[in-house]
């Protein structure tokens, strides 16, 4: 051990550099990665993939089955499901990822005040996040939207307070660890301001963990607009969101099954594109779990 | 085991009482009079006054919270705000139903990821693993009421096998269990997928460690040494995982209820807030505090009965 000890350690870029190195090994964590950036270029540019208009309604041909023309079919009002699809793309990623920079952002800051201030404000907070961790994120994000009322950055708001206790516990603990390490110690007896040490020392040192996190959240988030709005508290129509589509098409599922099985599809590919990119992250970041 | 059983249970009540508090605060700063929500917009000023005197809104916030939980101590709930039926009455109707549907789905969840699991990490880095992995990591993305309409459409509509819709009374046991299969397996076949990454990785933890190598060091046969030695151990983390996973799967339900149109709590929560059935709600929402810190009780409970460490510390 005392061998080990003495060997030179890497530096901070060399080991930033081989954990990009091992998250570009992961070959299904790669593909992840391909399928979030196309997801974000279909929402940016969904008018460009979109062959249809998402809107335009035609009740003449409401519930058309798939065609060469329009490969997902099309609805209850005769629009275009593919194009549905596409624009419904802008609505989830919106909402994952705001609902996870939001919550993750607060629940840090809770977690790491926590563990500078300690004391009476730690006891609260953690507790506090203690309490809230113990419901299932649904029940959580349906008890705050049912206060909030409907509509997209309400909903946003509630996933993001959903969120909020995950980071926070995640946070706290490495912060708490790392406040005594001695560098830290170091740092504070040369007159290192608070803000300062949070920003050189701390973050840097949990920001992996937090990525981690923060993809597999964005996955749970989309997850979770989608079922909000499958219950029918997420945005109103006619904006495309895909929890609404497949709750639309329920109705039709022995007569027109494309219509609630295709937004699913689109669903589920962009929950598995996240959940690819937080194991291929933490298999890069933690070799222990990469056996 | 007795000053451990004793003393989670004093732990517990701060806990509930916390998890109360947050219900009855969120419930009250919902914008919006409830006595409003449940008359109507067209009711009369003075009709409103009266239900708000009788629903005690009137008083001051902690004589509220006082009576809140005084209530709950002799067990009402009150009555519900559109039908002015007790809410106990209709929480009790539907109960077995949830609880009934979540311990179909823990079965199906252990029954099939646990096996996976243990194969996956011995087998490690084969065929076998990397197939269970992308199939497990591609059942942790789908959603639960997405699987519940591929379930209907491919059983149900397709196939004609299950019901689609609904749940039997429970006087028909037959029936019921018929109306059960389809929605256990959608809540059911996401937890497998969550139980086998667990399994494999809880498995490989205990595969290196160094009493396994120790006994195939001493030439026990391989069946000896996983069962014997490294499954056994293997188990205790996976008890308290169970309790995490019951959690889990009551929120779940809560879509899997509104999908297949089955009775339970989550389909009697989502009614009550689209009805702004704020009693109903609160009631709602205290139940599910009961059910989870009970299963926390009773997870660290058979914890302290598998590991006796815990119980000495």
């Amino acid at each position: 051990m005392a061998v080990a000890r003495e060997l030179p350690v890497a530096g901070v870029r060399e080991r930033r550099w081989r954990r990009v190195q091992a998250f570009a090994r992961n070959r299904t964590a790669l593909v992840g990665l391909v399928m979030v950036a196309l997801l974000l270029l279909i929402a940016v540019a969904a008018p460009v993939f979109a062959p249809h208009s998402p809107i335009e309604q035609s009740t003449i041909h409401r519930l058309e089955p798939p065609s060469r023309e329009y490969p997902f079919g099309r609805d209850d009002f005769g629009r275009d499901i593919l194009s549905r699809v596409i624009y419904g793309t802008r609505i989830a990623l919106l909402a994952g990822l705001l609902s996870v920079a939001l919550g993750g952002i607060l629940g840090t800051a809770m977690g790491v005040v926590a563990a500078f201030r300690g004391g009476r404000t730690e006891a609260w907070l953690m507790r506090l996040t203690d309490v809230l961790l113990a419901f299932p994120d649904l029940i959580t994000g349906l008890l705050i939207l049912a206060v909030l009322g409907p509509g997209l950055w309400k909903m946003i708001i509630a996933i993001a307070l959903t969120i909020t206790p995950r980071f926070s516990r995640i946070a706290h603990g490495p912060a708490l660890s790392i406040k005594r390490r001695d560098f830290v110690e170091a740092a504070r007896a040369i007159g290192v301001g608070d803000a300062r040490i949070l920003f050189r020392h701390i973050l840097p040192n949990i920001v992996g963990e937090l990525l981690v996190l923060a993809s597999l959240w964005t996955a749970s988030a989309i997850r979770l607009e989608a079922s909000l709005s499958f219950i029918g508290l997420g945005v109103r129509p006619p904006t495309p969101t895909w929890g609404q589509m497949i709750r639309d098409g329920t109705v039709h599922l022995t007569n027109a099954p494309w219509f609630s099985l295709f937004p699913g599809l689109a669903l589920l590919l962009t929950i598995l594109a996240f959940n690819l990119v937080g194991d291929g992250l933490r298999d890069a970041l933690d070799p222990k779990t990469r056996v | 085991m007795v000053r451990y059983t004793v003393r989670r249970l004093l732990l517990a009540i701060p806990t509930l009482l916390a998890v109360l508090t947050i219900i009855f605060v969120i419930v009250r700063v919902a914008p919006g009079d409830p006595a409003t929500a449940a008359l109507g917009d067209y009711a009369s000023e003075e009709a409103v006054q009266a239900l708000r005197q009788r629903m005690g809104l009137d008083r001051p916030l902690w004589v509220q919270y006082v009576r809140f939980l005084a209530d709950l101590a002799r067990g009402d709930l009150g009555r519900s705000l559109i039908t002015g039926q007790p809410v106990i009455d209709q929480i009790r109707h539907v109960l077995p139903y949830t609880l009934e549907l979540t311990a179909a789905a823990i079965l199906v969840g252990l029954v099939i990821g646990v096996p996976i699991g243990i194969v996956t990490a011995v087998r490690r880095n084969t065929a076998v693993d990397y197939v269970g992995r992308v199939v497990s990591l591609a059942g942790l993305s789908v959603p639960a009421f997405y699987l519940g309409i591929l379930l209907i459409y491919f059983f149900a509509v397709r196939l004609r096998l299950f019901p689609a819709l609904g749940a039997a009374e429970f006087s028909k046991p037959g029936a019921h269990l018929h109306a059960l299969v389809l929605p256990a397996l959608s809540l059911g076949l996401i937890e497998a997928a969550y139980v086998t990454r667990m399994t494999r990785s809880v498995v490989l933890g205990v595969l290196s460690e160094d009493y396994v190598r120790t006994a195939r060091a001493k030439g026990l046969p391989e069946r000896v040494v996983l069962f014997g030695h490294a499954l056994r151990s293997a188990m205790i983390p996976l008890v308290s995982l169970i309790g995490l996973f019951a959690i889990s799967l009551i929120g779940g339900s809560v879509l899997t209820e509104e999908v297949f149109a089955r009775p339970g709590l989550g389909k009697l929560m989502i009614g009550a807030m689209k009805q702004k059935d704020y009693t109903m709600l609160q009631s709602i929402m205290v139940v599910y505090a009961f059910i989870i810190v009970l299963i926390n009780l009773v997870t660290d409970l058979l914890y302290g009965v598998v590991d006796p460490r815990v119980r000495y510390e």
